[in-house]
């Protein structure tokens, strides 16, 4: 056997989508950004983890299947949680089904089973999900990615993705904005020069770009959108009207039903879906012997949607007239996230921008492959093309009377950075607190508290002759950094941060510890989840055999037939143990002892297909 | 401890500045200094990266806005340009100041006719802005002609009365109808 070892400087550097629906990871394969797919082949790992009775996680597919069955011990769109507070998400709660642990104070901590997690630590074990199908596709160890975000993501938001990055084991070289990323992926630099709109509607965001393209870089000219608007407003609605009418129609009401309302909102997903491609869908329910069925044509369909899709249309015309660029001037518009699938999603982008915009890649994936060309700018392999990004929201700090002062504007280009100074306001004061806020509005209390940042450490002095000079940067990640010194004696001043949500560095610190310690057992729960899939898989197919095609299994001889029978009994006596091993095993028995009816099956399909007859 | 924006982009101390060129400077100093390409580098690296990165972007948006790139400039030339209490009218508008500021009154107590004073109060504001934005392209002229510092504090006069105007200009600002 060889090693192979691999100089670190050559380190692959992914590219992470962490959607609220889905999230991808890819990188780049010599010139070309490739989606990496998990170990069922699939590109979406879905954003989902649930936490198996032996305390083990899973996440991806496998979990998917626990939303029914155990939706208590399961999770998604979890994104909608990070960075915010408990009072942040009241409206959120209405409409998910988030169990939010008592004492969620500046970080909320959602019940899984019997354990808690904080956002951040959940989207961690979809991130590490992504890092071990990375690992495993490119045979080498994966450590540093570049993780993408909303645009309009707020400082909170953006460093409660970085946390949950580096609780995962990863070294976050760079938050990517989301619309940011997609323009690269277009490989839209082979246009010299030009201006192009990003039109990116998520599973729970809406983000608008319009960038300039200037010889390979790409400068955002101004940003908008709304953190709280995507596909999931769209299904929640459907769902909230299918719930009604089954009221009305069964004289029952099963929204207190955890599992029938998963059950009915994947049905509504799929009717949603469905009508992108198709002019009518039928939704049909099944619960406790009811039977519902409701067809929906696209007409009504869109009729429903109208009020979501035309919320996203203000952002898009502010974002043009910060940008100062008129519908005639855009070049090229760029569509992102599955929910531009909607036909009638596609025809208003194209009314506003008169442009048609461009759907050839992949909606769900263009995130990802954006990320993987960023990650290799960062790693030096792609070379010429540059990303000029800005700041979605304007800066301030708190003066007298509740007032908030502006000291970085939105649609700042950053890095980006401001100066002031500050001064003591009694005799012998030695600390100064200032409160730092996110937003356009003119009071504090209707704008997003980021941190109190506390200066310490002023020699006392008369009140107003100490002279603090604080320098507020925000990094390229959109990350805001603080420092000060004394203006006098150029001393560097150490600055408290206590950040309004989110998790100080020790318990970030604290969970990376946890989380390797838990590591292995996850990895097992994983295993466990992914055997069973396997285990329904065989015995669905057999069982589906046995009645389906009767005459392959009866030509079987009687042996053969109770000895395939106590395969499958074995494989159920051991289906709930915590041991992907002894699970394998038993269907790699069923898988042996099923060899026969495998092929019997196949020549009675040869011999179907001679005939031109169906199977 | 601050960089200064000129020197930075290499510019002679003027005033008035071509966009286009600005721009190019922008895009090259770019390339030189943004983060992304300093992100195998050393930590002190991409420290100093980041920070030329910061007054790259700070610069250009600074200097690319006429009037904030000649505030900048009286500042780093040693003028106060700390915000100007606006409790001092200049003589020759005090009187137009106090009618704007009745009809304002007279509007927010129900009194319509106020309405079309204000509007015609606005336009009459923004006509005098336009004629002190040309004043404001001579004195940066003669600033630039020899880096003279009286032409700056004739250039810090008109920007003081500007900032007063564009005051009354948004106490004026009601929609043209209800």
């Amino acid at each position: 056997m060889f090693q192979i070892e691999f100089d670190n400087n050559d380190e692959t550097v992914v590219g992470i989508d962490l959607g609220t629906t889905n999230s991808l990871v890819a990188w780049m394969n010599l010139t070309k950004p490739e989606v990496i797919p998990g170990e069922d082949g699939d590109k979406l790992v879905p954003s989902i983890v649930s936490l198996t009775p032996e305390g083990g996680v899973i996440t991806g597919n496998p979990a998917r299947r626990e939303l029914i069955e155990h939706p208590n011990r399961t999770i998604y769109s979890v994104k909608r949680l990070m960075g915010r507070g408990v009072a942040d998400v009241q409206d959120e709660l209405k409409l998910f089904p988030f169990r939010i642990a008592e004492g969620s104070d500046t970080v909320i901590r959602v019940e899984l089973g019997d354990r808690t997690f904080t956002p951040p630590e959940i989207s961690a074990l979809i991130l590490r999900q992504l890092r071990i199908n990375a690992e495993k596709e490119l045979g080498r160890t994966v450590t540093k990615a570049v993780i993408t975000v909303p645009a309009y993501f707020n400082d909170a938001q953006r460093q409660a993705t970085r946390d949950a990055g580096r609780i995962a084991g990863l070294e976050v070289l760079r938050l990517v904005n989301e619309p940011t990323a997609a323009a690269l992926a277009y490989g839209l630099d082979k246009r010299n020069e030009g201006t192009i709109a990003v039109y990116d509607l998520g599973g729970g965001t809406f983000d608008v770009s319009i960038l300039k393209l200037h010889d390979g870089i790409f400068e955002v000219l101004a940003t908008n959108g709304d953190t709280h608007l995507g596909g999931d407003d769209i299904d929640n609605l459907l769902l909230n009207i299918a719930l009604e009418d089954i009221r009305t129609e069964w004289g029952e009401d099963v929204s207190g039903s955890g599992e029938a309302v998963q059950t009915l909102r994947q049905g509504v997903i799929s009717v949603k879906e469905a009508l992108s491609f198709a002019p009518t869908a039928v939704l049909s329910f099944e619960w406790k012997g009811n039977q519902y069925h409701r067809e929906m044509t696209r007409e009504l369909f869109e009729g429903l949607i109208r009020g979501i899709v035309d919320r996203t249309l203000g952002p898009c015309r502010d974002c043009m007239a910060d940008a100062n660029v008129t519908p005639e001037q855009i070049d090229e518009v760029v569509m992102v996230g599955g929910s531009t699938r909607i036909p009638m999603v596609r025809s208003a982008v194209e009314v506003l921008f008169r442009a048609k915009p461009h759907t050839e890649l992949n909606p769900d994936e263009v995130v990802a492959l954006g990320a993987a060309v960023q990650a290799g700018i960062l790693a030096g392999t792609v070379e010429n093309q540059l990303l000029l990004d800005v700041t979605p929201l304007s800066l301030g700090i708190e003066i007298y009377g509740g007032i908030v002062s502006k000291i970085i504007h939105r649609n700042s280009t950053i890095p980006a950075s401001a100066s002031e100074a500050f001064t003591t306001g009694f005799d012998g004061q030695t600390n100064v607190l200032i409160h730092v806020v996110q937003g356009e509005r003119e009071l504090v209390k209707d704008c997003r508290s980021l941190a109190r940042f506390d200066l310490k450490g002023i020699a006392p002095m008369t009140a107003g002759m100490a002279r603090i000079e604080v320098r507020f940067l925000i990094d390229a990640n959109g990350i805001l950094n603080v420092t000060a010194r004394d203006a006098r004696t150029g001393v560097e001043h150490s600055v408290d941060v206590k950040p309004s949500y989110g998790l100080t560095d020790e318990q970030v610190e604290a969970m990376i510890e946890a989380s390797i310690d838990n590591a292995e057992e996850d990895l097992n729960a994983a295993q466990v989840a992914q055997a069973r899939v396997d285990a329904d898989a065989i015995i669905a197919a057999t069982e589906k055999a046995k009645t389906k095609n009767a005459e392959a299994w009866e030509s079987l001889p009687e042996e053969e037939r109770k000895q395939i029978g106590d395969a499958i009994l074995q494989l159920q006596s051991v289906y709930h143990a915590n041991d992907h091993h002894l699970i394998r095993t038993k269907v790699e028995a069923l898988n042996e002892a099923t060899q026969n009816l495998a092929e019997s099956l196949m020549n009675t399909a040869v011999l179907g297909a001679l005939k031109g007859t169906k199977i | 401890m601050t960089r200064d924006f000129f020197e930075f982009f290499d510019l002679p101390r003027n005033l008035s500045i071509d966009t286009k060129d600005l721009e190019k400077r922008f895009y090259a100093l770019s390339r030189k200094w943004h983060p992304d390409l300093f992100a195998r580098k050393s930590e002190a690296e991409r420290e100093e990266s980041l920070e030329a990165t910061a007054v790259l972007n700070d610069g250009y948006r600074t200097l690319r806005e006429p009037i904030a790139r000649a505030l900048y400039l009286l500042k780093r030339e040693g003028f106060d340009v700390a915000e100007q209490g606006s409790k001092d009218v200049p003589a020759d508008l005090l009187e137009e100041v106090f009618e704007l500021n009745m009809a304002v009154e007279e509007l927010q107590d129900g009194d319509e006719s106020a309405r079309a004073q204000l509007i015609s109060a606005r336009q009459r504001f923004e006509a005098m802005r336009a004629e002190l934005d040309a004043e404001l392209q001579q004195k940066f002229a003669a600033w630039d002609a020899g880096h003279d510092k009286a032409a700056l504090t004739e250039v810090r006069a008109v920007l003081n009365r500007r900032k007063y105007i564009t005051n009354l200009i948004a106490k004026a600002n009601v929609p043209d109808r209800v």
